[in-house]
This record gives C-alpha cells, sequence and structure tokens, in this order.
C-alpha cells in the first residue's frame, strides 16, 4: 500500500515536472557566428548545422523535456562586433550556453564576457590560443593550427622531404598557422628554408614563388592559408611550373577550393577531418557513420556541398547537448564541469577526451592526410 | 635573372589592372570632382557578373560583351538615381553617397549570387608561356593588351570626340563650358557609364587569374585608388603610370624584400608622393586632366 502510493505520489511529481517543463521557457543557446563577410563560408555552414540539429533534437521531443531555442547573432566577420553581441547574450537573451566565435579573433573577444557571466562557451575557433593556456569557461572543438603543421611534417618526412618553403596568409588564420609551423619545425626534425607570406586579396602571387623556386634544394611547399587566396598559389605554382610537392592546410578543405583551382589543384596535399572522406574510411572506423550521418543529413536539408566547418558546430552541439544530459540540468557550472569530463566522444572533427588540462581533447590522428586526385579529395592511406 | 623578369612580369599584369581602375577613378573625378569609392564595386561586377553568366552556359565571349554593357548599365543607373539627385551638394556629401551605393552593389551581389568564390576561365587557355626563364601567362598578355587597347581609344575619345572635348572641358572649368553649350548633366552620366565599363573591363581580365568573389572589389578599388594619387587625381597619363608603378613596386618588394612589406610599400610611397608632389606625378594643378 505504501508502496503503491510512493509510486503514485512519484508519477504524479513527475507529471507535475512534465507539465512544468513544458510551459517553462526554452533551453536557450546562443551563438555569435560570422555568417556574413570574409569569414562567411565558415560561419554560414556552422549556423545552418546548429540549426539543424536544433530542430532536429526538437522533433524528437527536445532536451531535458524542453526545447531548445537557437538566439544567433552574425558579427560580420568582425572581431570587435562579436564582444557586443556576446553581452547581448547574456544580459538580455539570457542564454545558457555560448556556442560560436567562428575566428579566433572573435572567439578572444568574446571571453574576458564569458569569464565574468560564469558561463560554458564552446569555441568554432582554430588558434591555438584559444586552449592554450587552458580557460576556465572556454572549450574548443576545431583542430589547432599547430597540428596541422605536425601532420604536415609527419607526412613530408615519411617522403623524405625536409627542406619545406612556407607561404603563409598574413590573415589571422595564416599568421597563427605561420608561428605555430615555424614553432614545430625543429621538433618535426624539417627546415623551413623560406618564409614568404601574401595577402588574403592578393592576385598574383608569382614574384614570392619565383624566389623560393631559386631556393637551393627546397623539397617542397607548404602553403598555410584560408579561402581564395590558396588557389591564387595553386594556380601560380602551376603557371611557375614548379614540379615541387605542395601542402595545403585544413583552410582549404572545402569543395570551393578544388572549383576555383581547378587542375592546379591535382596532387596537392592537405591534413584535414574525415568528414571530406567519409566513404573513403575503414568499416571499423568509429568516425564513418557519424560522417556519413551528418554529410547526408546537411546535404538533404541544404543542398550544398559539406565543409567541415559546420562539422565543428555539429560536434559542439552534441557535447554540450551530452553535458547536459549527464548533468541533468543548464546549471551553468554544472554544465560547464560535464563538458570537462567529456571522454571518448566521437565528432565529425574526431575521436574527443578532454580533461581539465585539455579543452579541446583532439588527437593528432584526428587529422587525415588528402590528396587532391581527378578533383576528388583521396584519403593517403 | 628569370626571377627578375617574373617579377616585371607579376607586376605589369596587376598593374594593368591597378590603371583601369584607376582611370575610372580619374574620369569620374574630371566630371564631377568625386572620389568614387564604388569603383571596385564595378570592378568586382564585371568578373562576377561574367563568371555567372558563363555558369549559365553562355559562351565566354557573349558573357564578356554582355558583363561589360550590364555593368556600363548600373553605372548610368547609379549616376542617375544617386549622385545626380544630390547634385547640389557639397563634394563630401557626394563621396559618402558612392560608399554607400558600393555597399549595395556588394550587398546585392553577396544576396544574388552567392558568398563564394568564382572562377573564370581563361581567354586562351592556361598554358603559360615560357620567355628567358621565366612564365606568363596568355591571359597577363590580354590584360595588357587590353589596357592599352583601351587607354589608346580613351585619349582618342578625350581628344578627338565633341564629347570627350565636353568632359574635358568640364574638368577644367564647369561653369565656363555650360556657357559654351556643353551639356555638363550628360557628361556626369557618360563619365560613369565610362568608368563602370573600364572597372568592368579590368574586372573580366583579371577573374581568370586571381578568380573573383563578391568583395573582390574593395582592395582592387583601394589599389586603383593609391594608383590613381600615385600618377596625380584626375590625369589619365598619370593613372595608367600609377597603376604599373605600383604593380612594379608590389612584385619587386615581394621578389626581393620581404613579401611581408608588399602592401607597406604601396602606402610609404602614397605618404613620400603625398608630401613632396601632392598633386602625383602627372597631376599639375594647372596641366590638362586627363
Amino acid at each position: 500500500m505504501r508502496s503503491l502510493f510512493r509510486a503514485t505520489l512519484a508519477a504524479l511529481a513527475l507529471a507535475a515536472a512534465g507539465s512544468c517543463a513544458l510551459a517553462a521557457d526554452p533551453i536557450k543557446i546562443g551563438a555569435v557566428l560570422s555568417v556574413t563577410g570574409p569569414a562567411a563560408f565558415l560561419g554560414e555552414p556552422e549556423l545552418k548545422t546548429l540549426q539543424i540539429y536544433v530542430d532536429k533534437t526538437n522533433a524528437e521531443g527536445g532536451l531535458l523535456g524542453r526545447q531548445i531555442e537557437l538566439v544567433s547573432y552574425d558579427d560580420g566577420s568582425e572581431a570587435a562586433r562579436a564582444n557586443s553581441f556576446t553581452k547581448r547574450l547574456i544580459e538580455d537573451d539570457h542564454v545558457d550556453v555560448l556556442i560560436g566565435g567562428t575566428t579566433t579573433g572573435a572567439t578572444m573577444g568574446m571571453y574576458p564576457l564569458v569569464e565574468r557571466a560564469e558561463i560554458p562557451f564552446i569555441s568554432l575557433g582554430g588558434g591555438v590560443v584559444i586552449v592554450e593556456p587552458v580557460k576556465k569557461w572556454m572549450f574548443k572543438v576545431a583542430h589547432n593550427d599547430r597540428m596541422a603543421a605536425e601532420r604536415v611534417f609527419a607526412d613530408a618526412k615519411k617522403r623524405g622531404l625536409t627542406k619545406i618553403a612556407l607561404l603563409s596568409e598574413t590573415s589571422g588564420f595564416g599568421q597563427s598557422g605561420r608561428k605555430e609551423t615555424l614553432a614545430a619545425a625543429p621538433k618535426a626534425g624539417v627546415e623551413i628554408v623560406a618564409d614568404e607570406t601574401y595577402g588574403p586579396k592578393d592576385t598574383d602571387v608569382t614574384a614570392q614563388l619565383a624566389k623560393i623556386r631559386a631556393i637551393d634544394g627546397v623539397q617542397a611547399i607548404f602553403v598555410f592559408g584560408l579561402g581564395q587566396g590558396p588557389a591564387v598559389v595553386a594556380k601560380n605554382i602551376a603557371q611557375l611550373g614548379i614540379k615541387l610537392p605542395v601542402y595545403q592546410t585544413h583552410g582549404v578543405a572545402s569543395q570551393e577550393f578544388i572549383r576555383l583551382a581547378g587542375e592546379a589543384a591535382e596532387g596537392e596535399r592537405l591534413p584535414a577531418a574525415a568528414i571530406l572522406v567519409p566513404d573513403q574510411l575503414a568499416d571499423s572506423d568509429p568516425q564513418k557513420a557519424i560522417e556519413k550521418d551528418y554529410v547526408a543529413l546537411y546535404t538533404l536539408k541544404t543542398g550544398s556541398d559539406i565543409s567541415t566547418f559546420g562539422g565543428h558546430a555539429r560536434d559542439a552541439f552534441f557535447i554540450w547537448k551530452a553535458a547536459v544530459e549527464r548533468a541533468g540540468s543548464v546549471d551553468k557550472a554544472k554544465v560547464r564541469d560535464e563538458i570537462e569530463k567529456t571522454a571518448g566522444f566521437t565528432g565529425t572533427g574526431g575521436l574527443v577526451t578532454m580533461s581539465p588540462e585539455d579543452h579541446l581533447g583532439l588527437s593528432a590522428s584526428a587529422f587525415r592526410m588528402i590528396e587532391i586526385h581527378d578533383g576528388k579529395w583521396k584519403l593517403v592511406p | 635573372m628569370s626571377q627578375f623578369l617574373q617579377s616585371i612580369f607579376a607586376g605589369v599584369t596587376v598593374g594593368a589592372t591597378y590603371a583601369l581602375a584607376a582611370l575610372g577613378f580619374s574620369i569620374i573625378y574630371n566630371a564631377s570632382g568625386v572620389i568614387n569609392f564604388a569603383q571596385g564595386e564595378f570592378i568586382m561586377l564585371g568578373g562576377m557578373i561574367a563568371a555567372f553568366l558563363v555558369a549559365l552556359g553562355a559562351p565566354l565571349a557573349l558573357a564578356v560583351v554582355a558583363a561589360v554593357i550590364v555593368v556600363a548599365a548600373i553605372g548610368l543607373i547609379v549616376a542617375k538615381t544617386a549622385v545626380e539627385p544630390a547634385r547640389g551638394a557639397d563634394v563630401t556629401t557626394l563621396i559618402i553617397i558612392t560608399i554607400g551605393v558600393s555597399m549595395v552593389l556588394r550587398g546585392g551581389v553577396e544576396v544574388t549570387m552567392g558568398k563564394g568564390g568564382h572562377a573564370l576561365p581563361p581567354f586562351s587557355g592556361d598554358k603559360p608561356i615560357v620567355l628567358a626563364g621565366a612564365t606568363i601567362l596568355p591571359q597577363s598578355l590580354w590584360v595588357v593588351a587590353t589596357t592599352l587597347v583601351v587607354v589608346a581609344g580613351l585619349a582618342l575619345f578625350f581628344e578627338r570626340t565633341r564629347l570627350g572635348k565636353g568632359i574635358l572641358a568640364t574638368a577644367h572649368n564647369r561653369l565656363a563650358a555650360q556657357l559654351v553649350g556643353v551639356d555638363t548633366r550628360r557628361v556626369l552620366s557618360v563619365s560613369f557609364v565610362l568608368s563602370a565599363a573600364l572597372g568592368a573591363i579590368g574586372g573580366i581580365l583579371i577573374a581568370p587569374i586571381a578568380n573573383t568573389s563578391y568583395d573582390a572589389g574593395v582592395m582592387l578599388g583601394l589599389k586603383g585608388f593609391v594608383a590613381a594619387t600615385i600618377g596625380g587625381l584626375g590625369s589619365g597619363v598619370g593613372a595608367v603610370a600609377g597603376g604599373v608603378a605600383l604593380g612594379l613596386l608590389e612584385s619587386l618588394t615581394a621578389g626581393y624584400l620581404s613579401s611581408a612589406y608588399k602592401d607597406a610599400a604601396a602606402f610609404v610611397i602614397v605618404l613620400v608622393i603625398l608630401l613632396v608632389r601632392p598633386s602625383g606625378m602627372f597631376g599639375a594643378a594647372s596641366s590638362s586632366r586627363v
């Protein structure tokens, strides 16, 4: 009798909790993304991806029985504006978590407010400075530029290439990459024989390339840039008839690069997430199912090509969602602690295991070496 | 030697596109005293519209001609709807209007043609021509040759035609030109059409080499303005000389000094020119403009 009474009470309480939650405000995700401006090719797929998964989760009954609402602002690729939108998200929209900062600059501009408000924050930026040194409330899902350099050097050494010419872009991405590349080279046993730069809007890079070509013993070229600039570099390399192996970075990991560079991109290699080549992964690869699932969903909903950058948004969303489920609430401190305890999470970017010392949690193996072959991405074994 | 020649080739190619942009600035400056900050957008529109038409399946030659005509028409619309109604306003207001126009054009392209980059196929193949160890793309020859033809055509237009002379007269003295019967309002429209067409030609020529996107005009427009300043605003010879000088300066700095100083070199030269010869290399205030 007594146990029956208890059970009834429990059921009533649950029902009450349920109806309460339905009536309760939705859980709010705040996002500041670069949906327009030069970084739009990063921010746009990020926003679309977040919206897809928020809608999907809501259709499946929401999170903790509550609906999720995405509140997003576009910083127009201006890092300075990210800060004021963050203020608005925290103070006016009262969001439960922040995702975004498409670029490293925006992320770093947002962080002081995040720390003061003590709110969990998952950045989509690529710079190593986001997680080194570790910042209590900030996490990161995108690969580090240092990991890209290390992955390239590992592959180059395997091919017996140790004298490498670096050509980096004067954008934030390129300059951070340049710094990390120069730092990683001695450790990898690689000599950087040239350190040239070009502007993201440059229309001709042949002067720099002619200089690189004239260097004695140069064995490969490593281009560290984002978006369209590397396509111009690739075309110029072909124009000059330079036959050296060329490495690009994950900054060109979208179909647009192949389209713009055309035949000039043939044979170039780049480190990138497995998302570019879901069908070529081994069946035993834990990422295979996830990548295929995301690619299918994204292409179906948006009709546009897949890029690694939307994948980062997906990973951020699911790391946060799992943390909320484990915490059983959206209490900011609890969710933060649970995000930090993320272990064995399989995302589009790789396997993630975070710790108080590591707020990224990706291993170098997260990057696959990919070669452009017949206008397609091809996994290098 | 081959490295030097390579830098020269690169500099002349890029310089020719700067020259076309600078000419656009100068023509409108002469006709109205306004620095048209939408000039970069005309360059971008040329490349984007041509690439868009080619992607739709139009033959390259048709796409190129159509793009120039469409952009020239846009130039006319800009003159008629944005600049002419504000005719009485001072030059600062007009300049701000052109900045607004540039934002509208850029935004319009962003919304209708997308944010991605676009490539235009080269006019006659992409097999580089080897010359004394340096290589040059056939497209670069197109750029340089077309620029020469355009400059020659403009010179004839301004010296031999009634309309061209009218523009020159307006540049010298608007009131006097009106008194002798030059329709100065028509001069403004014509100058916008000319500048827009020049910009479009530059944008189309460079698109196969450098690709194009909705925001490609910002930097090219800025460099064109710098070239026009170096050469002397309002001077036709100055625009061409300024453009080529700027292109050469950039590529030689990148090739011999350091690529990191490439853009800095351009702006240092502007400062020097403004200090030493504020009217630019060819822009003596009393000499003939255009």
